[in-house]
């Protein structure tokens, strides 16, 4: 589904603190199949789930999505593609803080004018089969950690994105609630969804949801070990 | 959430443009309500021979600002500082500005 | 899919954003709101008024002529009349007496006019509204009424009892109101003024458009004179309330520097709150065009709501309340002074401008801080 070829990412670029955080990768994304993205940190892998997402662009490469080259999209086709194709969750939930959950969970579909009721029907059905609908009104300062990762799953899903893209989901759960998280996974991929997982945690990388592991150091990918 | 919030704010508004056309129609109405009472002080201006309006009554040169010549205002001293509130109000009339002798 | 649901989900974003700091913004959205209703006050109020005076003294006289002597005004001779009435153009010239009248009583000043209607009702006097409020003795509240009698202290210290004759219409106080109309012979008896002199002279002439030529040929005859033109007097009107007016500067200054705070806490940019926010709102798939919009909507939001409530205000201000507020500034010292119950004549060319002034920079204030921010790459809220 997403092709990468020989990407480099490259910050600050010809100044003194420039930093290469991906040297040449390649990569292919299957659809309909869960991958885990490990590594420890600085290894680029939270670069390179944005590069995936069409929310950076590489240096130089080049990524097709769907049989599509996108590299040198113009950005707001390349918004349109991204709030449409996928669903990001991100390591610190980076919810709007001061506004309802179900608010927080309808922003992503803002752009694109849809009638509100629908909008908003649809919201409420996310948030009952993550069994959170009696917190649609709750601001979101006032919930509670699983909760608020299951908002941000919530909004993440808003669009009907074919791929899920999600960043150190586990980093702030405790094992219970990290159990809780991968089931969801399952769910949604068993719905039809695409996962795409950073994480350095063996609850995410270790689960059986998990089709796929690609190991990252230093910007690259490490050569798979014959199982 | 009943009420989306962009629709409160939209009636709020078309509330205020509502109570601004009731404004202007009554600026209307009180106009054409007024027209005698306009010719009414016209013609007594025409009658008596008035030069101004009595809008302040302090002082000579803010009650007919048209007769007064620009000693007035220093009329107590050559250095005299303006002591009416009304003479801050009421400018200097543009014909005694006038450099170009008549 | 519709451009306007995608405006409107965008306002209901915005409108929570703004209620996350309430207090803020509707503190912002007071000030504003008074800024405008200042501004509009005084525009409804030096507009009214300069439109009144040109209706009402479109009949003043055509040409009056002072004399100055030492640069103060002195009075006229009759052979000055004589001489002026033979020049080319002028149809009549009338003597006019009249001076300022100070009744030591109330501290009142009021205009004394002599009138041709009177000559044959020596000892009767017309008076405005404003001189009825004069009180008969110091703890005597009533108002002066038709057939009473009114002591004007002469030149030489003896009191004249002049009986009201009759009391001018309320509805011309604009320019009556301090008005007392006696008979020339009452006049001169008041004040010394010697049978041959008058205050000045009032012209009739044929034609408008000859009022410059004979006014220079004055001139030319009497040196020590100075004609004032109709159109003068209407000039004079025309710049009542102007901005550069003493109070007026003060109040349009005052005004002008609370707008500037109030645009500055926007135009200095966003706060790291504000641009995290952004941040998150780009990554979940909202473009540059998006935030920008909600930026406008944000600004054109404060500004339309404090611009109608501001201009409403004003309105019922200057033309229901008769200028409440603003009466205590324009009544001064005066111990007399007209009601200032305007004719809503009110300029939209004004609030146009009032408008273009006031809302369009306040909104690119609001947005133009936002681009820096609008424009970052989606991936920074992943980056921190």
């Amino acid at each position: 589904m997403i092709h990468l070829q020989n990407i480099h990412k490259v910050f600050n670029a010809g100044r003194p603190n420039e930093f290469a955080a991906i040297r040449g990768v390649n990569l292919t994304i299957d659809s309909l199949k869960a991958t885990a993205l490990k590594g420890p940190s600085g290894s680029g892998k939270t670069t390179l789930l944005s590069i995936l997402g069409c929310m950076a662009r590489p240096t130089s490469g080049r990524i097709t999505l769907k049989e599509r080259e996108i590299t040198s999209l113009p950005e707001r086709f390349l918004t349109d593609i991204r709030r449409k194709t996928f669903g990001f969750m991100f390591q610190q939930f980076h919810l709007i803080k001061g506004i309802t959950a179900i608010e927080n969970v309808m922003i992503p579909a803002y752009p694109d004018g849809e009638k509100h009721s629908v909008l908003k029907k649809r919201a409420i059905g996310l948030l009952d089969l993550l069994n959170l609908s009696h917190k649609a009104s709750a601001k979101v300062e006032w919930l509670s950690g699983g909760e608020a990762q299951r908002i941000a799953i919530a909004r993440a899903l808003i669009n009907d994105p074919d791929i899920i893209i999600a960043d150190e989901p586990t980093a702030h759960l405790d094992t219970h609630l990290s159990g809780e998280f991968m089931e969801i996974m399952s769910r949604l991929k068993a719905q039809g969804k695409t996962l795409l997982i950073a994480s350095h945690d063996p609850i995410v990388y270790l689960s059986d949801v998990i089709d796929r592991i690609v190991d990252m150091r230093d910007g690259m990918i490490c050569p798979v070990d014959a199982p | 959430m009943m009420q989306r919030k962009s629709d409160i704010f939209f009636i709020y508004l078309l509330a205020g443009m509502l109570l601004a056309g009731v404004m202007v129609i009554h600026a209307g109405v009180r106009r054409h309500l007024d027209i005698p009472l306009l010719n009414q002080r016209a013609e007594i201006v025409r009658v008596l021979g008035l030069t101004d309006l009595c809008l302040f009554t302090e002082a000579r040169y803010t009650r007919h600002p048209s007769m007064a010549d620009m000693g007035t205002p220093f009329q107590d001293h050559p250095m005299a500082l303006e002591h009416f509130p009304s003479g801050a109000i009421m400018p200097v009339p543009p014909h005694l500005i006038q450099r170009t002798p008549k | 899919m519709s451009a306007i649901e995608k405006q409107r989900h965008i306002i209901d974003f915005m409108l929570s954003s703004l209620w996350r700091r309430k207090g803020k913004n509707l503190s912002l959205v007071v000030v504003y709101t008074f800024v405008i209703f200042l501004l509009a006050s005084i525009m409804f109020f030096s507009h009214a008024i300069k439109k009144e005076a040109g209706l009402i003294l479109k009949d003043a006289p055509e040409i009056m002529v002072q004399r100055l002597v030492a640069g103060r005004q002195s009075f006229i001779p009759d052979s000055y009349a004589d001489a002026i009435r033979k020049i080319k153009g002028v149809q009549s010239v009338s003597p006019r007496l009249w001076g300022y009248y100070y009744d030591g009583q109330n501290g009142a000043n009021y205009t004394l006019m002599a009138n041709d209607d009177l000559r044959d009702w020596p000892g009767d006097i017309l008076i405005g509204k404003g001189v009825t409020l004069r009180r008969a003795t110091a703890t005597d509240n009533t108002i002066i009424k038709k057939n009473d009698s009114i002591p004007f202290k002469t030149y030489d210290g003896a009191y004249l009892m002049l009986k009201v004759k009759g009391i001018l219409p309320a509805a011309s106080a604009l320019v009556t109101s301090d008005l007392v109309l006696v008979s020339e012979s009452d006049f001169r008896k008041i004040f010394s003024i010697a049978t041959d002199h008058a205050t000045d002279l009032v012209l009739q002439v044929g034609n408008g458009k000859e009022l410059s030529t004979i006014a220079a040929k004055i001139t030319q005859l009497y040196p020590d004179t100075r004609p004032i033109l109709r159109t003068e007097i209407l000039r004079t009107y025309d710049a009542v309330f102007d901005w550069r007016a003493g109070v007026i500067i003060v109040i349009l200054s005052g005004a002008f520097f609370a707008f500037i705070i109030l645009a500055w806490d926007k135009a200095t940019g966003l706060s790291a709150e504000e641009k995290r926010e952004i941040g998150i709102l780009k990554a979940i798939g909202w473009e540059t065009s998006d935030i920008l919009l909600m930026k406008f909507w944000e600004g054109a939001a404060l500004s339309l709501s404090a611009f109608l409530m501001g201009i409403l205000a004003a309105y019922l201000h200057i033309f229901l309340t008769a200028s409440a507020l603003f009466a205590p500034v324009l009544k001064g010292w005066s111990v007399l002074y007209p009601d200032f119950r305007l004719t809503p004549f009110v300029s939209p060319y004004e609030i146009a401008i009032l408008f273009f002034l006031t809302v369009i920079p306040y909104t690119v204030a609001t947005i133009a801080p936002s681009w820096r921010s609008a424009t970052i790459d989606p991936d920074s809220v992943m980056r921190t």
